[in-house]
């Protein structure tokens, strides 16, 4: 790339996710110090900026949306950047917390807070989490999809750091990718 | 006017998690909290699962700390196949899981180090946001961020030949391991294929590290040891002769003198042992000792209480520098929240010795890898996961699926620690000020981060944290709103 092309800009989020997917992208190992000359980026938790500060051309969504926050933040995603890629069985397909949909979710709550081995006493105020500052719970793990739209989908869990590379290499330079069997299989 | 402070680590980026500060007319604070706002019930949706099933689906809960998740899962299991705990084991299942562990460890304490905290120490906690994170460390220390990044990629290297992938891999399973280590791989780890990536390089890169760290406490002492200091417990597993040991022991607990307050306790037994609070304000509970109660009984889990309970680290370099640790406190448990990033280092040290020695016994090269005896209807698995100690408890049916899970995540058991550590810090630096300024959210930023809360276990906050501050009035009216970017 010549020196005077604008980096392209990233910005990437954790929804429902358990972190693996960032975890997978920090992976790509010595290439992240290539990475930071070829992407600059904006929102995300791999570096210090909270809320968009410009339009992004790409940006990276690992997990599904399980509570409003979620919602909120994907549609905010959705709006300021260009390219939305899901990345990682979670933001497919709402991957393992979707394994809840079949449950009501009051089950869910009661297991965790009424009815598990080391709670005190069966919590005898029977008090299960809420509160103004608690996001709302949504009914079942909504893939991103069922949400917004999504441009691009890398499956895995996590993608490999070879496949999570080489997506962003072919949207930075707009060149067509063209995975190999074996970086989108996995276990 | 109530002044409310919306400290939002998590929500707005990463998802999970929220500090509120209330102050009062006088600008005292009333009430401060660290709220975790994301729940998911594999307590329950687990259930009905086969038992096999849960070291590869419960690490699900953690992609920073996966193995410790998968290893927690696989040695409650142990039990349930009637493999017994710890010793059960075959030699080589034993050592390849240890081996995996203290990939892990060293890992996600160099991650944690140098991609979240070294920022605050290099470039200062009240330094321009702009920079204080680790690109402005890859742009400003090359050689050091180039070093932080091949550490931890030779932790994710051990833990991909042992488990089979770097992150969510499937090595362990009930009553052993589904591979050991190939003298390729071994070499390839022990002597780093003509590359840095060897054994000896990592002792010496974590000694290197320790000295970065030893040098700047030696420059800002009165930060290091007074920024949120509290008294509290300690709590981790040891070995039966009171050394460190990460993977297996018995359950060990002191107060802030040091005097034991559980001593030794078998694993499956902690549920005479351990209580958890359920708040409203808060999806993660408060667990607690439950002879001492909620109010005496919490108590803090990670490096720092781990260095407090052993009596002695079994590797020598690791040994040395813990003598050293103990000495600045007179050998009384240390409560200095800043500590941890010292006691962190020690055991990344002390993991980078554990590798080298496993690497070296041929054991891991061994093919007797699973063992199986009279089945049982339960299983308590305890793991120091890199953030702390972390139980998992299951029962089975004689059908083979999982009837029941009981979850205490490493973070889960620092609740009450991070709490206190953020009205620790609230009171110390915004009481009684007019103005909320940036550092000062940071401050509180700064000892949260100390505990490396792995806030996807109950949600794990990297990097930065976005803050936003809110001032309401007493009817709740937003009057104000400040955040920082
Ligand atoms: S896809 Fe897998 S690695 Fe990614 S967030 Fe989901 S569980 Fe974690």
């Amino acid at each position: 790339m010549s020196a005077k092309a604008p980096k392209k800009i990233v910005a990437t989020t954790s929804l429902a996710g358990c972190f693996g997917c960032h975890m997978s992208l920090l992976d790509i190992d010595e290439r992240i110090l290539d990475l930071i000359e070829l992407v600059e980026f904006n929102k995300s938790p791999f570096d210090d900026i909270k809320t968009f500060t410009k339009e992004c051309d790409i940006g990276l969504i690992e997990g599904g949306c399980c509570n409003d926050e979620n919602v909120h933040v994907l549609t905010e995603f959705r709006k300021r950047c260009k390219v939305l890629v899901a990345v990682g069985e979670c933001a497919l397909m709402g991957g393992l917390p979707a394994l809840r949909n079949v449950l009501p979710l009051k089950e869910c709550l009661e297991e965790a807070y009424l009815n598990g081995p080391t709670v005190a006493d069966g919590n005898p105020d029977k008090i299960i989490p809420h509160d103004p500052d608690l996001p709302k719970i949504l009914n079942r793990v909504y893939p991103c999809h069922e949400v917004v739209k999504i441009d691009y989908f890398l499956p895995g869990c996590p993608p490999s750091a070879d496949l999570i590379w080489d997506a962003l290499v072919a949207l930075v330079t707009g060149q067509e990718l063209d995975p190999s069997y074996r970086s989108f299989k996995f276990d | 006017m109530t002044r409310k402070i919306v400290i939002d680590p998590v929500t707005r980026v990463e998802g999970h998690g929220r500090v509120t500060i209330h102050l009062d007319d006088a600008g005292n604070v009333a009430q401060s909290r660290l709220h975790i706002v994301e729940f998911r019930g594999f307590e329950r949706f687990v259930q009905g699962r086969p038992y096999w099933e849960a070291p590869v689906l419960v690490q699900r809960l953690c992609g920073i700390c996966p193995v410790s998740h998968h290893l927690a899962g696989a040695k409650a299991m142990d039990v349930v196949v009637g493999a017994g705990t710890g010793a059960g084991l075959t030699p080589t299942a034993e050592k390849i899981r240890r081996l995996m562990h203290y990939g892990q460890i060293f890992q996600s304490h160099s991650l944690h180090f140098f991609h979240l905290a070294s920022p605050d120490l290099l470039f200062g906690y009240d330094a321009d946001p702009a920079t204080r994170n680790v690109i402005g460390v890859a742009l400003a220390n090359r050689e050091l961020a180039t070093q932080a990044v091949l550490m931890r990629k030779y932790g994710q290297e051990v833990i991909a030949a042992t488990a089979g992938k770097k992150i969510h891999g499937t090595g362990a399973i009930p009553g052993g391991v589904n591979k050991s280590l190939t003298v390729e791989e071994r070499d390839r780890l022990l002597k780093g294929d003509g590359g840095p990536l060897s054994a000896d390089q990592m002792v010496a890169w974590s000694q290197g590290a320790l000295a970065f760290f030893k040098d700047y406490y030696k420059k800002h002492k009165a930060f290091i040891d007074g920024f949120s200091k509290f008294p509290s417990n300690h709590l981790c597993l040891v070995r039966q002769d009171g050394a460190l040991d990460l993977y297996h022991g018995v359950l060990r607990a002191v107060d802030a003198e040091g005097r034991r307050i559980l001593d030794d306790v078998d694993g499956q037994d902690y549920l005479r042992h351990f209580r958890e609070e359920v708040k409203s304000w808060s999806y993660m509970k408060f667990p607690y000792l439950k002879r001492l109660g909620p109010e005496q009984g919490w108590y803090r889990v990670g490096p720092l209480a781990r260095l407090n309970v052993v009596d002695f680290i079994p590797t020598p370099l690791a040994q040395k520098e813990f003598e050293a640790f103990k000495a600045a406190t007179g050998g009384k448990p240390n409560d200095m929240c800043m500590h941890t990033h010292w006691a962190r280092l020690i055991e990344v040290l002390h993991a980078a010795e554990k590798m080298r020695e496993l690497l070296q016994d041929p054991d891991v090269l061994g093919g007797d890898l699973v063992v199986h005896g009279k089945r049982q209807p339960e299983g308590v698995g305890i793991i120091e996961a890199p953030r702390g100690t972390l139980f998992h408890h299951y029962a089975v049916g004689d059908d083979d699926l999982i009837k029941m899970a009981n979850l205490i995540v490493s973070t889960t058991n620092n609740n009450e620690p991070m709490n206190r550590a953020v009205r620790c810090v609230a009171t110390t630096y915004m009481a009684g000020q007019k103005e909320i300024t940036e550092p000062m959210m940071n401050a509180v930023e700064v000892a949260i981060r100390a505990y490396d809360p792995c806030l996807s276990c109950a949600t794990h906050a990297y990097g930065q944290m976005p803050l936003e501050i809110t001032l309401v009035d007493a009817t709740g009216a937003v009057v104000a709103r400040r955040r920082k970017n």
